[in-house]
């Protein structure tokens, strides 16, 4: 039985799935495992933001911080370990620290102060730039046998394709944040707000606690995202990953989680990011096409998908008023 | 009608309720905001199992009653005892922890979550750090049933009818609360076979032992669901009645009162000028059924009704805010056409609607431009009003009006609600209208105001004017009104003229019961 709160997935998925036949038919060695694994490695870490972005987005909100704190991750993990000798992994766990509790502290500031999380998040923006700025100005290279040993683990297909470590992370990241956002108490916290506010708070959801608990898992994704980008450029560079808080949204909505907040799916930005990344594939192997193409494709697919839920919206309107008989049939 | 003697003592009812303490005891609640005092020593007792009305016009006081039952609001003075407990409810959802569960009119549920998942919010079964869906499904389905509804509870809330929402919020609050229910307007948004599915919902509560509050403005709906009724006006409790004792009357009388009529009661010339507006069938469905008029000049005509009867809807119709689907209009024997506030306001109609607030200031601008907005707006945007005529008609009124401000830049929402609503009349009166519509012009300001808007509507009839007023004042009505047309759910059920007019002629025709005693 379909759904209407099921059809924006069901619509990203059959688009994926349509424009990857177009393309394969095209380029036949598109449909290659190869491929796809690439498509998982090249977008690891725009895949593990965005999944903090669904959170962020299914409870009403928006997220402007997120390229910033990847950025200034990459830099804080470059310098100490230019300039210490502690060990990486103890690094990561600072920086996810430290990220956790900036994505809380923005969180806190939404709900206390009754500020608009568009400000405070684009507030956050430039701190967290302004920040890897200070750290560092130029590229600084990562250069330790702990990153080469991670950068070394993958598993190889037949067919020459390589599944590294960090698309694997960005899968199991989407596995635990579908399992949290719709299989427990949090996750219908979070749904709740997305769909009133208020009325959340009259049913005695816990607001506060609810809203620091998204925007910490938004920037404490950001960070992880962070390493994964470190682990996949080998460097961290304060002038990185500028936007990509915008692709993020883009791959999230393309998801079919409405922006307004309380319907959508984490598993739907999954498929978000395979069209995003299939674009992109497409193009390189077109190789006459300007990468512009990108932005045009994604702005087109955005633009179709507000137009598909404003429709679903006025859809469940119509069938609300025409239910009016008391024993439904279930 | 006495307050002394208490009738339940004489005829002891089956249950016998005073066997039992009552589940909900509310004492000398007090409530007090700036310069008003919302509640005044207020007492409410609910027992198991009944069904309690609590009634009163706009304004008196129920919604802050149950706000400062439910820890929405703090209350200033008094004590709650629930269940033979004093409680102290901080917010709504610590009342709904101790056993009082509200349910709003508009359905404060999550449309966006299933019906299983609106019921269990905050409490889902769990297994493990999971939600148990499964088990919440189905104990959703067993609940709902328990409520007289079978339907699919994987099912998003919104896909269902605003009277299956209200059930479900129901049952949200029963199973999260348990001992008290408080029914804000459910039944004003659902027809007629779908208030039958709620009542069949209330009265089985009953035979859990909850106690019921029910707020409404339906009084027929009183009737037929409640055992006792709380009638509160301008915060205080006139009357607690048991229903099956009283009239329709007899509730109307007191939720509108009457103390103040003899005080304002002045002789009304009867000199009324040539006809002016001539309204005939003016209708829209589901608004108004046909409502016809003849005004003329020098003349006021009131109309009288419940909250609800259509006394706005009818204001707003011939203003043209609302387009009519039916109906003609003569104005001095001419036919005319109105379709919007613009035509009304050209053909030298104007309007002061009810909810001030919303629709009638512009709080943020000042007095002075607040006054002259309506008579710019009908010059048109294209030629600006000099800005000393705009100053000297601003001050007459200010001066004829005797609006009270510090100066006339001040924004408009600094001042008292009773010079707002001056202010608002001002800049209708700067149009110079032939026919002014004023709708609960003294609904939220002080008896003083009060008085003046009185003199005032009067002084304009005297003038030449003509004159609607809708009112749930009937004491007011019958201060200045040459004719009052009564309404009631959305019909024109009476017409009063000369000396019928008297509070207690209105209230029969609003209550709609033949003019005899009832049996005592």
């Amino acid at each position: 039985m379909i759904r209407t709160t099921h059809l924006p997935l069901i619509v990203t998925l059959l688009t994926f799935v349509l424009a990857y036949a177009l393309c394969a038919s095209q380029y036949p060695s598109m449909f290659s495992l190869r491929v796809i694994a690439n498509l998982l490695t090249d977008n690891a870490f725009l895949g593990i933001v965005a999944v903090g972005m669904t959170f962020v987005i299914l409870s009403g909100g928006i997220d402007l911080s997120v390229g910033s704190v990847i950025a200034f991750t990459g830099v804080f993990l470059a310098v100490i370990l230019r300039d210490s000798s502690i060990h990486p992994l103890f690094a990561f766990g600072l920086v996810l620290i430290i990220t956790t509790a900036f994505g809380a502290a923005m969180g806190a500031t939404i709900h206390y102060l009754e500020m608009p999380a568009f400000i405070v998040t684009l507030a956050g923006m430039f701190l967290a730039r302004g920040a890897a700025y200070v750290l560092s100005t130029d590229s600084v290279p990562i250069t330790h046998e702990f990153y080469d040993m991670l950068q070394s683990v993958y598993w190889k297909t037949a067919s020459g394709g390589r599944f590294r470590l960090i698309g694997g992370v960005m899968i199991l990241t989407f596995i635990v944040g579908a399992l949290v956002a719709h299989r427990t108490r949090f996750g219908q916290n979070v749904y709740a707000l997305g769909g009133d506010a208020s009325t959340s708070r009259l049913m005695g959801v816990p607001v506060a606690s609810t809203t620091v608990g998204i925007y910490a898992i938004s920037g404490g994704l950001a960070g992880l995202s962070g390493i994964v980008f470190s682990l996949y450029t080998s460097a961290g560079y304060s002038l990185a990953t500028v936007g990509v808080e915008l692709d993020a949204i883009a791959a999230v909505v393309i998801g079919g989680t409405l922006l307004t907040g309380g319907y959508g799916f984490v598993a739907g930005t999954f498929f978000g990011i395979l069209i995003m990344g299939l674009i992109q594939t497409y193009i390189v192997f077109d190789g006459s096409l300007s990468s512009w193409w990108t932005k045009i494709v994604i702005g087109g697919l955005l633009f179709a998908f507000i137009l598909l839920q404003k429709g679903l919206t006025w859809a469940s309107t119509a069938r609300k008023k025409a239910a009016t008989g008391f024993n439904t049939p279930s | 009608m006495t307050d002394d003697g208490n009738p339940t003592l004489e005829a002891p009812t089956p249950e016998a309720p005073m066997l039992e303490a009552p589940m909900l005891e509310a004492k000398g609640i007090s409530k007090f905001f700036p310069g008003t005092i919302a509640l005044d020593d207020v007492e409410l007792t609910l027992h198991r199992g009944e069904i309690h009305a609590l009634l009163g016009e706009n304004g008196a006081g129920k919604s802050t009653l149950i706000k400062c039952l439910t820890g929405v609001y703090r209350r200033d003075g008094g004590e709650i005892m629930l269940d033979g407990e004093a409680v102290d409810p901080l917010s709504t959802h610590h009342s709904q922890t101790l056993g009082i569960g509200t349910v709003y009119q508009e359905v404060n549920l999550l449309p966006n979550l299933t019906v299983a998942e609106n019921l269990y919010l905050g409490r889902q079964p769990m297994r493990g750090p999971f939600v148990a869906r499964r088990a919440m499904n189905a104990a959703a389905r067993i609940s709902l049933k328990s409520f007289g509804i079978d339907i699919d509870p994987t099912q998003p809330l919104s896909a269902f009818s605003v009277a299956i929402q209200q059930v479900v919020a129901i049952a949200r609050a029963v199973e999260l609360s348990g001992k008290v229910l408080i029914l804000d307007e459910p039944t004003a948004s659902l027809d007629r076979e779908e208030v039958e599915l709620l009542f069949s919902v209330i009265r089985q509560l009953t035979s859990r032992g909850i106690a019921i509050v029910f707020i409404t403005h339906f009084i027929d709906q009183v009737f037929e669901i409640c055992d006792r009724a709380t009638i509160l006006r301008n915060g205080q409790v006139v009357g607690t009645r048991q229903l099956k004792d009283v009239s329709q009357k007899d509730i109307v009388s007191l939720m509108l009162g009457r103390q103040l009529e003899a005080r304002v009661r002045a002789p009304k010339s009867n000199v009324v000028g040539k006809t002016l507006l001539e309204i005939d069938g003016l209708r829209k469905t589901g608004m108004l059924e046909a409502f016809s008029l003849k005004l003329r000049e020098r003349e006021v005509v009131g109309l009288a009704g419940l909250l609800g009867s259509g006394r706005t809807e009818t204001a707003n119709l011939i203003f043209g805010a609302v387009r009519a689907d039916h109906g003609a209009m003569k104005l001095r024997g001419h036919e005319i056409r109105i379709n919007n506030p613009r035509n009304a306001v050209a053909h030298g109609f104007a309007l002061c609607p009810e909810d001030r607030k919303t629709e009638g200031i512009v709080g943020d601008l000042s007095v002075r431009d607040n006054i002259i907005l309506a008579l710019q707006a009908r010059q048109g945007w294209m030629r600006p009003i000099p800005r000393r005529k705009v100053e000297e008609i601003a001050q007459h009124y200010v001066r004829t009006l005797d609006i009270r401000l510090a100066n006339l830049d001040m924004p408009v929402r600094l001042l008292s609600g009773g010079n707002q609503q001056k202010a608002i009349l001002a800049r209708w009166l700067a149009t110079d209208p032939d026919f002014l519509i004023l709708d609960e012009p003294t609904r939220g300001i002080d008896i003083g105001a009060h008085a003046e808007i009185i003199a005032l509507i009067n002084r304009l009839r005297e003038d030449g004017m003509a004159l609607l007023v809708a009112s749930s004042e009937m004491e007011e009505l019958v201060a200045y009104a040459t004719r009052v047309i009564v309404m009631r759910d959305r019909r024109q059920v009476g017409e009063l003229t000369g000396d019928e007019i008297t509070s207690n002629n209105i209230i029969h025709a609003i209550a709609a019961e033949p003019m005899v005693e009832p049996a005592s």
